[in-house]
């Protein structure tokens, strides 16, 4: 069964533990449908565990919600099939042509090979990747793979798409442009969830949450964030979580 | 007396030019940054100077001494921590760093001032092995290991790369303090935040060196004057102001747009009122300096 609400993620109490170490401490949040959702955190925080759940790779310890629509617990295939995923580290394969990645995933998200073919033209006319289309998906620039990987990540039409650190390593032109991609995708109404370590990305997102420990220890506008903190950027605001963490995992 | 000198270096991988050309001075006791994006040829050149690989063309000294001729002496007097992990994950953090100071026929004892202040934060844990320390407590023991046998000149590729904001930080008090301790840093780093906590610098892309220069030096070389714009509809508003005659680019920089302009063909109340009437009347305007981003966009277009 598919639940159809406003929210495009809705969490609650989601724990994970690997023996007794608890990963992610029983979190709840929302993200709305259409917008661009931040999930920050420090380095060892829970991120990772709890997007892999959201994913649909991997089950809660306890804990319920859906992703699109889909139970997190039950139905892990179907949320596979309704979400995009990108990540700088992964997301294309280097030995295969642009038309054969492109072929590939659309495979994987499920398409019919009429769709894909269909898919792979229209892509290619929309990157300007025409001319590039047998040339091997390491060998183009920077930039374009970007471009390339959200597209692919976004083939199948998701109403949800997850990018794990995007623009990790870009330079600061092509990483900007990615955000323009991302503003472009969010207006024609696709929901974003994107985490990053660049603080100044965190203002472009509608809502940030900050994670330490497992927890979600701030979730808000940036404004709001930055207001409630008294601090003049996302960094500070991250600083001052973040940093208030690390002192009490000291005491 | 230069702790680096680099000059005309170039390496190719079959048709990818990684390196072009490149000559660079590192002067004793600095920290000198490398910054770039990845792909930009960053880790090639520390491969070439840490004398782990040979450049097709061009000659580095690392202390007065080759690259190729005296690689064996070299190798002494440098610490390498390389970007990707450099530890023995199955050896415990005590294990690492006694068979790091064996390879250079010393010991932690002997050495043990030289490394006290980091090794200390991670000393409770001298028996855990390495694979299960915390990422910030793996980049300091990798640290300490490269700092073991007092090496003059430290090589640090991408320390900071994957690692948040507030230990990204931390990690660059330390390099400070090394740094005051007398030992000169070559780092290099894809986080353009990161160039103004270096005495000096060089931005890297495509293989070549497009700026050089103390962080100062490289933003007073920004050609255009600099604009910081907010408004509600940030993005309608980014597209609008590409399109206003007089500005040369524009890019978002957190909660702002930084609008570059040519004061000769425009200025603040011009640009304003060219907003306020498309429809932004709503969006406030301030003068303002440009930070090495800014300045690494410009010089990549030149």
């Amino acid at each position: 069964m598919r639940i159809m609400g406003n929210n495009a993620v809705e969490i609650k109490g989601l724990t994970k533990k690997f023996g007794n170490f608890t990963a992610v401490d029983n979190i709840s949040f929302e993200v709305r449908k259409g917008e661009i959702f931040g999930f920050l955190g420090a380095n060892g925080a829970g991120k990772t565990t709890a997007m892999r759940i959201l994913c649909g790779l991997s089950r809660p310890t306890s804990g319920e919600g859906t992703v699109a629509g889909y139970d997190i617990n039950t139905r892990q295939e179907e949320i596979k099939r309704h979400i995009g995923y990108m990540s700088q580290k992964f997301s294309l394969y280097p030995d295969l042509t642009v038309r054969e990645n492109i072929r590939l995933f659309g495979g994987i998200y499920g398409l019919r090979d009429r769709e894909i073919e269909e898919k792979t033209d229209a892509l290619l006319g929309l990157l300007e990747m025409r001319r590039e289309r047998d040339k091997f998906a390491g060998a183009l620039p920077l930039g374009w793979k970007q471009k390339l990987a959200f597209s692919i990540a976004m083939i199948h039409d998701p109403e949800l798409v997850f990018l794990d650190e995007p623009t990790g390593g870009v330079d600061p032109e092509t990483r900007r442009r990615f955000w323009e991609m991302i503003y472009e995708a969010s207006e024609s109404g696709t929901t974003v969830f994107v985490t990053t370590h660049y603080m100044d990305e965190a203002e472009y997102c509608d809502r940030v949450s900050v994670m330490t420990d497992g927890k979600i220890a701030a979730l808000g506008s940036p404004e709001d964030l930055k207001a409630s903190y008294g601090a003049a950027d996302m960094d500070e605001v991250f600083r001052t979580i973040v940093g208030r963490a690390g002192k009490e995992d000291r005491k | 007396m230069d702790a680096i000198v680099i000059e005309g270096i170039s390496k190719s991988y079959g048709d990818v030019r990684a390196l072009q050309d490149i000559s660079l001075q590192v002067g004793s006791g600095e920290i000198f940054g490398l910054i770039g994006p990845d792909g930009a040829g960053k880790t090639s050149l520390f491969r070439i100077m840490t004398t782990l690989m040979l450049a097709d063309s061009g000659s580095g000294k690392v202390c007065g001494l080759d690259i190729v001729k005296d690689c064996r002496q070299l190798r002494r007097i440098i610490g390498y921590m390389p970007g990707r992990f450099s530890l023995y994950q199955d050896l415990t953090v005590r294990e690492n760093l006694d068979y790091f100071a064996t390879l250079f026929g010393t010991t932690v004892r002997d050495n043990y001032s030289n490394i006290k202040e980091i090794y200390s934060q991670i000393e409770p844990f001298a028996d855990r092995r390495a694979g299960k320390l915390s990422g910030g407590m793996k980049q300091k023991l990798a640290l300490c290991c490269a700092l073991v046998h007092r090496p003059s000149v430290l090589f640090l590729d991408e320390p900071t790369t994957g690692v948040d904001a507030v230990s990204r930080r931390d990690f660059w008090t330390m390099l400070a303090r090394i740094r005051d301790a007398g030992v000169t840093v070559f780092v290099s780093t894809p986080y353009m935040d990161e160039a103004a906590m270096c005495d000096r610098l060089a931005l890297i892309r495509d293989g070549s060196i497009i700026g050089t220069g103390t962080p100062d030096e490289i933003i007073a070389g920004f050609p255009f004057r600099l604009l910081s714009v907010r408004g509600r509809r940030m993005y309608p508003l980014l597209k609008e102001l590409r399109k206003t005659p007089g500005i040369v680019s524009c890019f978002s920089f957190g909660d702002s747009h930084h609008a570059a302009y040519r004061p000769e063909e425009t200025g603040k109340e011009k640009i304003l009122a060219s907003l306020s009437a498309a429809g932004f009347g709503d969006c406030t305007v301030m003068e303002t300096s440009p930070g090495i981003e800014d300045c690494f966009m410009w010089l990549s277009h030149r």
